[in-house]
């Protein structure tokens, strides 16, 4: 199996390429349009800043090439949020793959932003989250959100306010949280991603 | 709910792990990697690893272990001691790091803090303070703490609450609480302190020094409200089990990851 990370100004994704390695799969990271158009999956992963990283897409055509893909495409945590239609995060217009807008994280009673740690989903019944069995634990880093929309397949709640931890739309998956970082869970998460779609 | 963290702590040198542990069923006791993949199996919720000797020539040692770290663990972990330049951080990172711990560096110039948040994000940068206590900064209400550096032996005339604040302010993205007060001595952690400082700022605070006895970690989250507790000798020799621990947590109300 082709597997192609998405190359571009985001932070760890050495953690991805660690957790598909456990997984036995090896991966591509490439901006290349070619190689991305032909790969059996491609990871979408991301830790920074959405205008910036917007930015760097824009420059290189990938915005409007990375929604043309038809194979099994997974956003992580920043991915996810960049296929968005728009984020609060410097209001950066994002690529539209999802029809909602990202969100910032007030805290209405003291709690700390960004939500980091450990927490549970609440899991529709979607191919990505086969086999697994509540509690669903899973780690998130994020300050900003994506709302409960009709393309949340996994909810959890924090500062109050319940929102996706997972979208989807057509061969399109995203994860506000970090299945190469949340354990065993994590890596059968990303197993189903490879071997269950 | 957000699950409140327990996290063992490894100090490490030349790559291997000091401070005599006593696990077993191990091929190698030194061998972090070996080490942290039980913690990471016996339900630990992240990993800190702090290179003692943190010279300039063990940088490479270190980084290649932290890459192994990377390699076998899939749960987050912080990596500190000996960090001396921005480009010293970028290495960590880039060899898989999810967050970086920075102390000494920082308190002699601040602004290191602001750097490394714009430039990496603050949610990997963790200021790891350590407070002795100071009847100098005393109030008619409440016991005065002071910042210390190098291992605790260095004060450097900081009041812990605002200098959390100002790292907070600065753009860190965590703290990490050390009482040399009550490290080692197993009475507990410092909960009066680790409260105020997580009421002064907007982050997460990971309170360090004192563990015992389990009974201390429920004071720490209920009375003191730390998001996460660190500990280093009472999980090397066993004498707090993780899961049993995660269990009497979560039988005190405390959420807890409870690994299936």
């Amino acid at each position: 199996m082709k597997i192609a990370v998405v190359k571009y100004n985001a932070g760890n994704i050495r953690s991805v390429l660690c957790a598909l390695k456990r997984l036995g799969y090896d991966a591509t990271v490439t901006d290349d349009f070619a190689e991305l158009a032909s790969a059996d999956r491609v990871i979408f992963p991301g830790v920074g800043e959405a205008s910036t990283a917007m930015a760097y897409l824009k420059e290189r055509g990938l915005d409007a090439f990375l929604k043309t893909l038809k194979q099994p495409f997974l956003g992580i945590c920043l991915g996810m949020q960049l296929m968005c239609s728009f984020s609060e995060e410097h209001d950066t217009s994002c690529l539209g793959i999802f029809d909602v807008p990202v969100k910032k994280f007030v805290p209405t009673c003291g709690e700390k932003i960004p939500h980091m740690g450990w927490n549970t989903l609440q899991v529709e019944e979607d191919p990505l989250y086969t086999g697994l069995q509540d509690p669903v634990w899973c780690y998130f880093v994020h300050s900003y959100y994506v709302p409960v929309c009709s393309e949340t397949i996994a909810k959890t709640e924090y500062a109050h306010i319940e929102f996706s931890a997972s979208l989807r739309h057509d061969n399109f998956w995203g994860c506000q949280f970090h299945p190469e970082k949340s354990g065993d869970l994590g890596e059968l998460i990303l197993k189903n991603f490879l071997e269950a779609l | 709910m957000l699950a409140k963290r327990i996290i063992p702590c490894l100090d490490v040198r030349d790559g291997r792990t000091v401070k005599g542990v006593n696990f077993v069923n191990l091929r190698d006791a030194g061998d972090a990697v070996e080490l942290a993949q039980l913690y990471s199996r016996s339900g630990a919720d992240e990993l800190t690893f702090l290179d003692i000797t943190a010279t300039v020539e063990n940088r490479s040692t270190f980084s290649s272990l932290v890459r192994r770290i990377a390699d076998h663990i899939g749960i987050p972990f912080t990596v500190g001691g000996g960090i001396r330049t921005t480009a010293d951080v970028g290495v960590l990172l880039d060899s898989g790091a999810d967050k970086i711990s920075i102390n000494s560096q920082v308190v002699a110039n601040p602004s290191v803090i602001d750097t490394l948040s714009l430039q990496y994000g603050s949610q990997c940068v963790v200021c790891a303070i350590d407070a002795r206590r100071n009847s100098a900064f005393d109030t008619p209400t409440q016991e005065g703490w002071e910042v210390y550096v190098h291992g605790g032996r260095t004060p450097t005339g900081l009041e812990v609450v605002s200098w959390a604040k100002e790292a907070y302010n600065r753009g860190c993205g965590e703290i990490l609480l050390t009482s040399m007060e009550h490290d080692g001595v197993k009475q507990g952690f410092a909960l009066d302190l680790t409260r105020r400082v997580g009421e002064a700022v907007g982050i997460p605070v990971i309170a360090s020094g004192g563990a015992g006895k389990m009974e201390h970690f429920v004071d720490v989250f209920t009375q003191a409200k730390a998001d996460a507790a660190l500990a280093a000798s009472i999980f090397h020799f066993h004498e707090i089990d993780i899961p049993e621990l995660k269990i009497f947590l979560s039988q005190h109300g405390i959420t807890m990851r409870n690994r299936q």
